[in-house]
């Protein structure tokens, strides 16, 4: 056996074309999870298969690709998707979050603002924000049917009469168009507010689970909060050792035995322009 | 004579997807679909979407002028779709202005209302005729939309629509060669 | 100033490379040829075939090959090639009445039309290292036998259905789903169950099946029958119009026979597990037939109390691809989510710090 010659893209039209009907019901019902089949994709389970495959059905010939995990392009499994999409689809890649069409992304949005034009791609591990308050999701589902987010409210709640205050740090639950409670993926409760009407598409997959959803341009996106207690999310309170930012999400490194600690931006790209004063390195 | 479908099947098949996206996504905003040789009288528009979307899975209801016999047979080859008679059990319903069958479509369930029809409705233009506000979803605050030949009976049954969200009817308005997207959650007013 | 994971892109090639080499091993040694894979390690091969859910031995043992005999990688490996596969049509049903029996023993009849075969197995050997293997001695030749078996090898739950004492599942005429074309949804057809126990981990079909014979939703099976051979698979051809046979296939079935008391609607009888896998493979058809069996539970108005009567439980954690997949990805880098987990915890604990600090302050 020789090695087969695969398809523009890797997927066949027919999957694609299902997938491509799931993307336009997503964005029609925003926040919505739309099951798909889910195919079986050369890379594990779990590891992006879902925000995989929502690329292999979007992505032409005339985009340009950024792919980001922990909001850097140069992590692993970033560098192995970015990999497999110039090899199947021959596109051209960037790092820089301006020039992209498209970006799929495993736990971040960019600190750059996103415009019209692009379209963010997450992969998404557990697209059902109940799963910890609900594991069947014959129920979630039924759940989400007649709106019955009492679950969800009743756990912020315990939070806050434990602990004072909510304790979601990331995959912070949101509410898209006023209707449906929505999984962010695990991107910080810091990038949230990033979605909430923003002028790019948002498309979400999760393989594992097979589900589509998406978010449109100019959506309302809440974080689920109460009055007494808004929604606050953390970053730490240093500037990048590198650019100096303050106002970027920052990674704690440690840099010796004794637990001393620098910080420096997650989002790499960014951090990177602003060293360069906005030129590309 | 069997007419052709896209040039480059694969490639105007995503492009013409990424023209439905960004329609979908952005209400009111006017796309083009790569062209493609339909038998008469199947709009290319309407041709482009079926080539882009439809396949085995996707039962079809066409409006009486479209269901020629050579549209069937051009159908039957590029997208092998079932044809429905009742518009309830269709996917995508292909329909000429004035004999929609808004209320007869399936609008989903409550838990899975992505099953619900995509209505390709073909309009006469898009740069004259009625003036129509849009709002919701997609669209930075409203924005305003002429078009022409669009069915008295339409804003009527969009308010119709609009109430039954999460299900509901998805549309995508053509001419010719050019689509609009009227997703569930667009507000539709009379200017 | 150290930076996370620089150079991601030369230090996966690396890996890559590593890897190959550490598959090769010692280079002294003659490589291992596929086909002596598919000869010798023949049960490995029905493993990956069956929960890769493709039927070629080749390609299967190619993929224990690549997967230095890490069986359920192997069968990842096969299942993201038959993913790209067209296809073709669906076949007409196997009849594994006609099966060509390698092998056919029932627990339910002393004897039974046919006979009963043992075939090859290891259920009797004495499980004692053979070390004339190292040696590699040739095992003596098989002697053929004075007469073929019968070709007429009725099932043994036959009689049971004549007799009306087992239910009968006759065919609805529907085509089946297919699982791996569209999402699982539940509750789920019986059809997509054993499609899903199909291709599902053998380990877990056994746990699952075994905690059964605990009494997590007894079932209290008895094995009628398991049979293992070569059946025909035949497409039926849309320019021909009748069936035309494409190959053979080797599998195994099992039926379990279960007890049932019965119910308002129907008499006293005998409910049925089924298994049916790809190759020789006795454990995983008998896990998977104690599996469907427990998996009636809602259907046959029993009560839904056990792991394995819970199909959303079972089906949802069947699959070695997704739940290795999910499990290592923990792999993968998980700072900035943990990053935002250290800032709340230690908010938390200054802030827990300081009432404690103004409740002192009050107290003095």
């Amino acid at each position: 056996m020789n090695n087969t010659s695969y398809t523009f893209a890797y997927l066949d039209e027919q999957t694609k074309r299902e997938i491509r009907r799931a993307l336009l019901k997503g964005l029609a019902i925003p926040g919505h999870q739309v099951p798909f089949a889910s195919r079986e994709m050369p890379l594990a389970r779990g590891w992006g298969t879902g925000g995989m495959q929502v690329t292999a059905a979007v992505i032409g010939r005339n985009d340009v690709l950024k792919v980001i995990d922990q909001g850097a392009d140069d992590t692993t499994n970033a560098v192995s998707i970015r990999q497999f999409f110039s090899r199947v689809a021959g596109v051209r890649t960037t790092t820089r979050t301006e020039e992209a069409t498209l970006i799929q992304t495993r736990h971040r949005i960019p600190e750059t603002p996103l415009r019209p034009g692009q379209i963010m791609v997450y992969q998404v591990p557990q697209p059902e924000p109940l799963w910890r308050l609900e594991p069947s999701r014959a129920e979630t589902r039924r759940l989400h049917a007649l709106a019955e987010y009492g679950l969800m409210h009743v756990k912020l709640y315990e939070d806050i009469a434990q602990h004072g205050r909510i304790t979601l740090a990331y995959d912070y639950p949101v509410l898209v168009h006023g209707r449906y409670v929505m999984a962010p993926s695990p991107i910080p409760a810091f990038d949230n507010p990033k979605l909430h009407r923003s002028p790019a598409i948002h498309l979400f997959g999760a393989g594992r689970e097979k589900r589509i959803y998406a978010v449109p341009p100019y959506t309302d996106v809440i974080s689920l909060a109460f009055e007494d207690h808004p929604f606050r999310p953390w970053k730490a309170e240093a500037a990048c050792a590198l650019c100096g930012s303050t106002e970027s999400y920052l990674d704690e490194i440690l840099i010796d035995d004794r637990g001393t600690r620098r910080y420096i931006c997650s989002d790499t790209d960014w951090c990177e322009r602003r060293r360069t004063g906005g030129k590309t390195a | 004579m069997l007419t052709s479908g896209f040039a480059d099947p694969i490639h105007d098949a995503q492009a013409a997807f990424r023209a439905l996206l960004e329609a979908m996504a952005r209400p009111g905003t006017i796309v083009s679909l790569p062209p493609c040789d339909p038998p008469p009288p199947l709009p290319q528009a309407a041709a482009a979407i079926l080539l882009t979307l439809c396949d085995r899975d996707t039962p079809l209801w066409l409006d009486g002028p479209f269901a020629t016999r050579a549209v069937g047979e051009w159908l039957r080859f590029h997208t092998a779709s079932p044809l429905v008679s009742n518009p309830a059990d269709a996917s995508f319903a292909f329909a000429c202005a004035d004999s929609a069958p808004f209320d007869a479509l399936a609008p989903g369930t409550d838990e899975a209302p992505e099953r619900s029809a995509t209505l390709v409705l073909l309009v006469e233009g898009f740069r004259s005729g009625r003036p129509l506000r849009l709002a919701g979803p997609g669209i930075e605050s409203e924005t305003v939309l002429s078009v022409d030949g669009v069915p008295n009976a339409f804003l009527g049954w969009r308010a119709r629509n609009l109430a039954l969200y999460p299900r509901g009817v998805d549309v995508l308005l053509i001419t010719r060669t050019e689509a609009i997207a009227l997703p569930r959650t667009t507000v539709v007013q009379e200017v | 100033m150290y930076v996370a994971v620089k150079g991601g892109e030369a230090a996966i090639e690396a890996s890559r490379t590593l890897l190959a080499a550490s598959r090769r091993g010692d280079r002294t040694l003659p490589q291992i040829e596929v086909a002596q894979i598919e000869q010798q390690l023949g049960l490995a091969v029905d493993r990956v075939m069956g929960e890769a859910s493709l039927y070629d031995r080749e390609l299967a043992a190619l993929a224990i090959k690549q997967a230095q005999g890490d069986l359920q990688e192997a069968a990842f490996l096969l299942r993201a090639f038959r993913t790209t596969l067209p296809r073709f049509g669906a076949s007409l049903p196997i009849d594994t009445a006609c099966m060509t029996i390698a092998r056919r023993i029932s627990a339910i009849y002393k004897d039974l039309p046919g006979g009963q075969v043992l075939g090859p197995t290891v259920d009797y050997t004495h499980r004692l290292l053979d070390f004339s293997l190292i040696t590699n001695e040739e095992p003596p030749c098989v002697p053929f036998a004075d007469a073929p078996l019968a070709t007429d090898m009725p099932r043994a739950t036959a009689a049971l259905e004549a007799e009306g004492l087992l239910t009968s599942e006759p065919d609805d005429g529907r085509t089946p789903p297919d699982l791996t074309r569209e999402p699982l949804m539940f509750p789920a057809s019986r059809a997509v169950r054993l499609q899903a126990l199909a291709r599902g981990d053998e380990g877990f079909l056994l746990a699952m099946g075994y905690s059964t014979q605990r009494g997590y939703g007894g079932t209290h099976p008895f094995a009628a029958e398991i049979r293992y051979g070569t059946v025909t698979v035949e497409i039926v051809s849309e320019e021909l119009g009748f069936p035309v046979e494409i190959g053979d296939i080797v599998v195994t079935e099992c039926q379990m026979v279960n007890q049932f008391k019965g119910s308002k609607t129907e008499p006293p009888q005998f409910t049925r597990g089924y298994g049916l896998v790809f190759g020789h493979a006795e454990r995983r058809a008998m896990g998977m037939a104690l599996v469907d069996r427990a998996l009636q539970a809602r259907e046959l108005g029993e009560d839904v109390v056990a792991p394995a009567q819970d199909e959303e439980f079972v089906l949802s954690h069947a699959d070695h691809v997704e739940a290795s997949g999910f499990v290592q990805h923990l792999k993968l880098p998980h700072y900035v989510d943990f990053q935002s987990e250290l800032e709340l915890i230690r908010s938390l604990r200054a802030e827990a710090a300081a009432r404690a600090e103004t409740a002192l302050k009050a107290a003095e």
